[in-house]
């Protein structure tokens, strides 16, 4: 057998395809279970409202129909859902209950919910529901809730989630004596992860067992068993999370969520396993929001444009009630406004306001796609103001690599040993120059070719990714030689198996097409951490790594024992051990499988854990736009973009290019396209593809991305940094500014999210273009 | 509701008999009832391409559809582009090019292209563009998508298929 390795760095095949390309997946809503009924759910039509009654006899008597339920018909009280990240103090007052009880605070809210043996009949009983509700003022914008005229939650007694400032140096002084300041309001536009699947569940709860076993979860199987567990008063080995083929995820699947928990509740009433699968207008509606911050930014430096000091306040509308991911969006945002740059002092008051919109989580490069538009747009201000080159600005301020490790300071509370580790920021940033040919460029901004605008924007960006708890990982050989990884991890659609595959294909020296990869369900490993942060490859691709080195020395050791020999004599090679004095004389992994197995029944696997103890990777790079902007129409063509990426090692290049150019795209989404955007009375008026646009085909730059592997990370010993948002992160900075130097001689600036030709039409006309 | 219809479905050469109601959709149907769950749904509004099945050649939206209005006409879904345990060209070059991630949006894709081709086999990269443009993929940004049309749509033509 000749084995092509090495596997890692190259771009293997995925694994997953085959099943994939031939309609073979199984996606939830695939899995069917004997005797399964379907639930649907009745959502609040009212943003904000009171709930003076319900009534369901109409929609029970609809014949099929199982059950039906809504909070007065639940026993036991059910507990909040938990906060897992950025859990700051306030936000307690604000958790959400799986339905509603007597208020409902956002459109989408679950109210009551129908069980019924196929998705038309639940749906026909949902239209017989009459509730009463009595309608009060929404809360729609961060002003309105700081001004806390109408409680979202009158029990908290305003609407401020919490607030807090964080900070470095003396940024007040460092304003009283900077010779140049500025000041600017940012927004960024709430949208959504918008998975092409939308969410799904299926539960069987078994009470007299006790069992739960919950499909369709993923992302954090072990934290959200943990609390599934303590909200039904299980333990925690009762209840199983099983993960099944997942499409598409983006931060926003696998959370705990309203339903996760009355799905369950829903298949204990009607004691038979329950499905309910997310409608699209449901999943505009009920899946988190994102990015919907307010910033305002001030800026002071010296004439030659060396950045001072930065002071902000950051408002983020965090919709009606605090989900699993606290405060991460803001808080996020404030930690990364300074970016890669020097920046000596900095001052940063972050505010967390309750409106009557859904809540909000994360979304590929939570805070970071807000911090890099609103600092990137505003160096491009400084460097007009101060008549600077806007590179030659960067140059001045990106941190040299000798002032690296940075400790960034407490810029999230608790978080007091953030360090941006090793790396060479300028020359990520110079080959991006080099690739887009900036030095033509930067001389032409504004050009006319064709009766369009043409102009390039550049942007940096750093990024951190692998936070969080260990990643697992078990290697099981089997008798024929079949090998199984399975992993805490989940796959959210990434390549999670192909990548897990070819580490453990060159650590165990053996065929990739051996190996089969598990992951996610709680009933593979004993723990785990889960898929979030861009962590799978740093996180369990060193589990495997470690699990496959102490496999390779227990096959020794089980040579040495059939051989009855030292096994210091003896070695590991290409899936087998041979004697060193005579590398004739092998036995195979799968003959020592055999072995084992022989020797009272033991297998042939090995077990590890990778603790980065809780020393973060940092990605950087930069991202350039070149933008042609028809200015009768507002209408605005990306026509080339390059993106430059430091990412320490690339497992798998043609994936680590699929991650950026997949990014990027949906970074061009966010900048000119996605928006949930909401009247004044709280209703969504994007719920449907029809009206919430998303990037397609026809819209597509030239794409250029690189990644680098210059700076690999300290902090593993493969070198790994994150790969899974750097392509996103910088978009909306880059294509912000690449508008504004085409549109130069109507002096346009972009303030606002997203940017679309209205806007724009908007704003020339009031420049008198 | 009005009764179940018993209806005769022709699907990748296989002739299928079921009850529907007549307000279920193909793509309901055959999902649920003949557990074709190839086909996706992703909007269930007809924007996004997900659950497209080809209907006597054309790519039709199976979401929009009755499955009662497609008695009597030929449908492939993704299950049927191939012989079992084997990849069509198309599909191999999805596979080549890294042309799914979560692999959700691929079934519709491919029934759109095998559609598209088999009126256009000599397409621009600008025809193939616009030929999946109502087909949505949150992940891979399309770019691998396209690579891998353009590339069967030149083997066949070079292979003369
Ligand atoms: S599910 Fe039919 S077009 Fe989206
Ligand atoms: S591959 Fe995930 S939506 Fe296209």
């Amino acid at each position: 057998m000749t084995i092509p390795t090495p596997y890692i760095g190259t771009s293997i095949k995925r694994l997953e395809d085959r099943r994939l390309l031939t309609g073979a997946g199984r996606y939830i809503d695939d899995v069917k279970l004997p005797d399964m009924a379907v639930m649907a759910i009745y959502r609040s039509p009212y943003a904000h409202a009171r709930i003076n009654g319900i009534d369901l006899a109409a929609a029970k008597a609809i014949p099929g129909v199982i059950d039906a339920f809504c909070a007065a018909d639940i026993e036991t009280d059910l507990p909040a859902i938990p906060l897992r990240l950025a859990p700051f103090d306030g936000f307690e007052r604000f958790l959400q209950r799986p339905i509603a009880r007597d208020k409902v605070r956002y459109v989408g809210e679950p109210v009551a919910v129908v069980i019924a043996p196929d998705r038309y009949t639940a749906e026909d009983a949902l239209d017989l529901i009459e509730v009463d509700f009595e309608p009060m003022t929404a809360v729609t914008t961060v002003d309105q809730a700081a001004a806390g005229e109408t409680l979202v939650h009158e029990d908290a007694g305003e609407n401020m989630g919490t607030s807090y400032r964080v900070g470095r140096g003396d940024a007040d002084r460092a304003f009283t004596e900077a010779p140049y300041t500025r000041r600017e309001r940012f927004t960024t536009n709430r949208h959504s992860a918008v998975p092409m699947e939308t969410r799904g569940l299926i539960a069987e709860f078994d009470p007299d067992r006790p069992l739960l076993r919950l499909h369709g979860a993923t992302k954090v199987n072990f934290f959200n068993r943990r609390h599934l567990a303590a909200a039904f008063g299980l333990p925690e080995d009762a209840v199983e999370l099983i993960e099944t083929d997942v499409g598409g995820g983006f931060g926003a699947r696998g959370e705990l969520y309203p339903e996760d928990y009355l799905v369950p509740i829903a298949s204990r009433r009607v004691q038979r396993p329950v499905k309910w699968i997310e409608d699209r207008r449901e999943n505009l509606t009920a899946t988190n929001h994102s990015r919907d911050i307010v910033c305002d930014l001030e800026v002071a430096s010296t004439e030659d444009g060396r950045i001072l000091a930065m002071r902000a306040t950051v408002q983020g509308d965090m919709g009606a009630y605090i989900r699993t991911n606290g405060g991460v969006v803001a808080s996020k945002a404030a930690q990364f406004l300074p970016g890669p740059y020097r920046v000596p002092s900095f001052s940063c008051e972050v505010q967390f306001l309750i409106t009557n919109k859904t809540p909000v989580g994360t979304f590929r490069g939570p805070g970071r796609f807000e911090a890099n538009f609103c600092r990137e747009r505003m160096l491009d201000m400084v460097a007009a103001d101060l008549k600077i080159d806007p590179a030659e600005l960067r140059f001045r301020n990106l941190m040299e690599p000798a002032e690296l490790p940075y400790r960034i300071g407490e810029l999230v509370p608790g978080d007091v040993n953030a360090t941006f580790d090793r790396g060479n920021y300028s020359s990520a940033f110079k080959r991006l120059l080099d690739q887009v040919g900036y030095a033509d460029w930067k001389d032409r901004q504004g050009e006319i070719v064709n009766r369009r605008a043409y102009g390039l924007g550049i942007a940096c960006f750093i990024e951190s990714s692998a936070a969080g708890p260990p990643e697992t990982a078990r290697i099981i050989v089997s008798a024929d030689g079949s090998i199984e990884i399975r992993t805490g991890a989940s796959s959210v659609g990434q390549g999670t198996e192909t990548g897990l595959a070819q580490i453990c294909a060159d650590y165990l020296e053996t065929d990739i097409n051996l190996i089969a990869v598990l992951h996610g369900s709680t009933t593979l490993v004993p723990t785990g951490g889960g898929t979030f942060h861009s962590r799978n490859t740093v996180m369990a691709g060193n589990a495997v790594r470690m699990a496959a080195e102490t496999l390779r020395s227990q096959c020794i050791e089980l040579a040495a024992l059939r051989w009855n020999t030292d096994s210091a004599g003896l070695a590991y090679q290409n899936g087998a051990v041979h004697r060193r004095d005579d590398p004739g004389t092998k036995l195979s992994i799968a003959e020592l499988a055999i072995f084992a197995e022989s020797r009272d029944g033991e297998e042939l696997a090995s077990d590890a854990a990778f603790d980065n103890e809780g020393k973060l990777s940092y990605s950087y790079g930069a991202h350039a736009a070149l933008v042609a902007i028809d200015v009768a129409t507002g209408v605005i063509e990306v026509e080339k973009y390059v993106l430059t990426e430091e990412i320490g090692r690339a497992l798998n290049p043609a994936m680590v290019q699929g991650q950026a150019v997949g990014g990027l795209v949906q970074g061009l989404g966010g900048t000119l396209l996605d928006h949930m955007v909401y009247d004044d009375d709280g209703q969504l008026l994007t719920g449907s593809f029809a009206d919430y646009l998303l990037p397609t085909s026809t819209e597509l730059p030239d794409i250029t991305a690189i990644a680098l592997e210059q700076s690999p990370s300290e902090f593993n010993p493969m070198g790994f940094k994150g790969a899974g948002e750097g392509g996103i992160v910088a978009v909306a900075a880059a294509v912000g500014n690449a508008v504004v130097h085409a549109l130069k001689d109507h002096n346009v600036q972009i303030n606002d999210l997203p940017i679309t030709p209205d806007r724009l039409r908007a704003a020339l006309r009031a420049a008198g273009a | 509701m009005t009764a179940d219809r018993r209806l005769t479905l022709h699907v990748n050469g296989i002739t299928h008999s079921c009850e529907v109601e007549p307000r279920m959709t193909l793509a309901d149907c055959l999902r649920e009832k003949l557990d074709l769950t190839g086909t996706h749904l992703g909007c269930e509004h007809g924007v996004c391409g997900a659950c497209t099945v080809i209907v006597d050649g054309a790519a039709v939206r199976s979401c929009l559809m009755f499955a009662v209005q497609a008695r009597d006409s030929m449908i492939t879904t993704v299950e049927g582009l191939a012989a079992s345990d084997t990849l069509s060209d198309l599909q191999q070059a999805f596979h080549d090019h890294f042309a799914l991630q979560c692999g959700f949006c691929t079934p519709g894709f491919l029934t759109t292209a095998e559609a598209f081709l088999s009126e256009n086999p000599s397409p621009t990269r600008g025809e193939v563009q616009s030929a999946i443009s109502g087909n949505i993929c949150r992940c891979t940004g399309y770019v691998p998508i396209i690579d891998a049309i353009v590339d069967t749509a030149k083997r066949r033509l070079e292979s003369g298929k």
